[in-house]
């Protein structure tokens, strides 16, 4: 189990080198497409150019290599891996360092990642909640009585969700529950601004640092809410007729016991290597649903330094949100011998 | 057993100790499928009295286990129904009582051994487990007490290390010892009635051999009646009292073991009998029966096995269908022709 472990560990260590040079490939051939991100950096303005050679020179843009074609610039890289190993991630181009550590507990340290971390944390919480409890729960007793109305309807709902983009749907929401029936809400003296303005507030706001994220939670949570639910049902649907849940019958035990013990556990099985997986999902999913709703987490930060062209920022980031896969891989693989005794790790 | 002097399993109203152990009378069960109703038994009727072994034998798909589910109540319905016929226990009759009491009298009266112990184990729970379950949940002991009781059963099936094993799980078990497993835990909670479905039929056949003389013993022991489910012809030669052979969801022949196989009276028994290799025969060409069991959405009309048997006739093709003649007190036999069968005059 140790060994296994330590293994899995070592495994990282190529993917994430695989990452970030592939990250620090497509950002450097980015500059190379898109120009000088420092001239964006000034809008309408135009910034004496000294003033514009003295950045560039600051960002590290100025080397040779960037304006070669194709260059994936391996000298480059190579500082770069060594600034990371030393935990520096470097600053974005207004010189806010992207990730320091002691940022946590002192605001005097304060970085991007670990400014929004939290943000991301709160609302991938909300997100799997609601979709281990929801969708096991609607999978399970769609699962329970094949081909009656709540096991169509949960077939065709979960269907629609997985069909529609995150986008559209995060967009559908935030137009027609947050505005429009959020501002009906607001028109209404006796409901309280928690629920008017924040639970139903269109965007993230400050003074109701969790109300205002459960409905960006939900959008977030929904299409793996949709998968867990249909996963469920089929998983749950097998093991009802699997032989030992004939032997749990024949020993006389209640139906509950049947359901609730003998078939559960083994339904489960699959749900949660999916559950394990969906916690990967959120973090490409709030890149979206962050954005949309405006909550200032990791996601939308990713998405700014798109926009932006930030190379620093993006590779901090998806380093992070890389090495958060795979620890939650790891997990979900541990959980599975924890969950089905057959499979055991040498 | 142990200790336990007190009968703590719960009494069914209206049981009486003097009537006959189970008695199954015209059983009828059908599937409700897209493809038609298929009509899995016909009309089956057999009684079991303590201390007896009643072989019940025929191909795949004859109806077997399926009245072996019957009797339990646990029949998946849909798609299976029981459209007529009695199954009574001690003279109850166990279709007319509530779910609750059908419950009751599973494992603590009738219990019922599953042919592929792998696959009829939860695999996620240890061996332990699976039998404390029984007696935590009908007798309500504690947890420690189920488990001394499940080493208690283990080492009354013969694995060896009980106390050790306990704590393993179905996977770590070889095909026999998990066919133990199966049995102790069939035998938890003394039951009157033991069904076996197939007990032997996912094992080697030297540990057949030895899983069908553990099964033999302990219910000479205690006195059960067993009902053994098989296709195996074989197997049921040692330790049988009775045979009924099945065909198309009815019984076509009703024997003592000795008779069955000294004289058989119905074809299809004749022909089963016949298909088995023998030694002696060694190198000639192993006789099969030509054709297929039938459809049971499409059961021909008149004898089920007109097409398959060689002493067909036309009264055979034509409803009714044949009755079980008495040809002697306890043997009978569903074939118009059971003389001609025999070889009797």
């Amino acid at each position: 189990m140790g060994r296994y472990i330590v293994r899995r560990l070592l495994q990282f260590i190529p993917t994430v080198l695989g990452t970030l040079f592939l990250l620090h490939y497509l950002t450097t051939v980015g500059i190379q497409l898109t120009g000088n991100p420092i001239r964006a950096l000034f809008g309408d303005k135009r910034p004496a150019p000294e003033t514009l050679a003295a950045l560039t020179s600051r960002l590290h843009l100025d080397d040779p290599c960037l304006k070669q074609k194709g260059n994936p610039c391996l000298g480059l890289f190579r500082e770069r891996l060594v600034d990371i190993g030393q935990l520096d991630f470097g600053t974005n181009f207004r010189f806010r360092p992207v990730f320091d550590w002691r940022g946590f507990f002192d605001r005097a340290h304060a970085s991007i990642i670990t400014d929004a971390l939290p943000y991301t944390i709160k609302i991938t919480i909300i997100a799997f909640t609601i979709e281990a409890l929801v969708g096991v729960f609607i999978g399970m007793r769609a699962g329970m009585k094949p081909g009656k109305s709540l096991d169509y309807s949960v077939k065709i709902s979960t269907v629609m969700v997985i069909s529609v983009p995150v986008f559209v749907l995060g967009i559908l929401i935030q137009q027609f529950i947050t505005r429009d029936f959020g501002n009906f809400l607001r028109g209404q003296e006796w409901i309280p601004e928690v629920i008017s303005r924040g639970v139903f507030g269109s965007a993230y706001k400050q003074e109701f640092p969790f109300a205002s994220l459960i409905i960006p939670g939900i959008v977030l949570g929904m299409l793996s809410l949709a998968t867990t639910a249909r996963l469920t049902r089929t998983s749950v649907h097998e093991n009802m007729r699997a032989d030992y849940v004939r032997t749990a019958k024949a020993k006389g035990l209640t139906h509950k016991r049947v359901i609730g013990v003998h078939t559960l556990r083994n339904s489960l099985i699959p749900v949660a290597t999916n559950l394990g997986l969906s916690i990967g999902g959120y973090m490409t999913g709030a890149i979206i649903t962050e954005t949309i709703f405006n909550v200032p987490g990791v996601g939308n930060q990713t998405a700014r330094a798109i926009f932006q062209g930030e190379p620093a920022v993006l590779i901090g980031i998806t380093t992070m949100l890389v090495l958060v896969y795979l620890v939650a891989n790891l997990l979900v693989d541990l959980l599975y011998a924890v969950l089905d005794p057959r499979i055991r790790y040498e | 057993m142990s200790d336990v002097s007190v009968d703590m399993s719960p009494s069914l109203a209206g049981v009486k100790m003097t009537a006959p152990l189970l008695e199954v009378e015209e059983l009828k069960v059908e599937f409700r499928t897209r493809a038609g109703i298929a009509k899995a038994i016909n009309g089956v009727s057999f009684e079991v009295n303590s201390g007896e072994t009643l072989a019940i034998l025929g191909e795949s798909g004859c109806g077997k286990s399926v009245t072996a589910q019957a009797i339990m109540g646990i029949l998946d319905t849909p798609p299976g129904y029981i459209t007529g016929g009695q199954i009574r226990y001690r003279g109850v009759d166990l279709l007319k009582r509530t779910d609750e009491e059908r419950r009751l009298v599973r494992a603590n009266k009738i219990a019922m051994i599953f042919q592929d112990a792998l696959s009829a184990l939860n695999p996620v729970f240890t061996v332990g487990f699976q039998l404390a379950e029984l007696f935590r949940k009908h007798r309500g002991m504690s947890r420690a007490d189920g488990k001394k009781r499940a080493v208690e059963l283990l080492d009354l099936v013969k694995i060896p290390a009980a106390r050790q094993r306990v704590s393993d799980f179905p996977h770590q078990f070889s095909g026999g010892m998990r066919q133990r497993v199966m049995i102790a835990m069939s035998l938890a909670l003394d039951p009157e009635l033991l069904i076996a479905d197939e007990p032997t039929t996912a094992l080697d056949v030297t540990v057949q051999a030895q899983i069908m003389s553990l099964l033999a013993e302990l219910q000479r022991e205690r006195q059960m009646g067993m009902i053994l489910i098989t296709h195996d012809m074989g197997v049921v030669a040692d330790v049988a009292d009775r045979i009924n052979i099945m065909y198309a969801g009815r019984i076509v022949e009703k024997a003592p073991v000795y008779d069955i196989y000294a004289k058989p009276s119905h074809p299809y028994t004749k022909a089963l009998l016949e298909s088995i290799p023998r030694v002696d025969l060694k190198g000639q060409q192993l006789n099969v029966i030509r054709g297929l069991p039938p459809n049971l959405t499409r059961i021909p009309a008149g004898c089920a096995f007109n097409p398959r048997c060689r002493y067909v006739r036309d009264a055979c093709k034509v409803d009714p269908i044949p009755p079980l003649y008495e040809i002697k007190p306890g043997i009978s036999s569903a074939c118009h022709f059971w003389k001609e069968v025999r070889g009797d005059d």
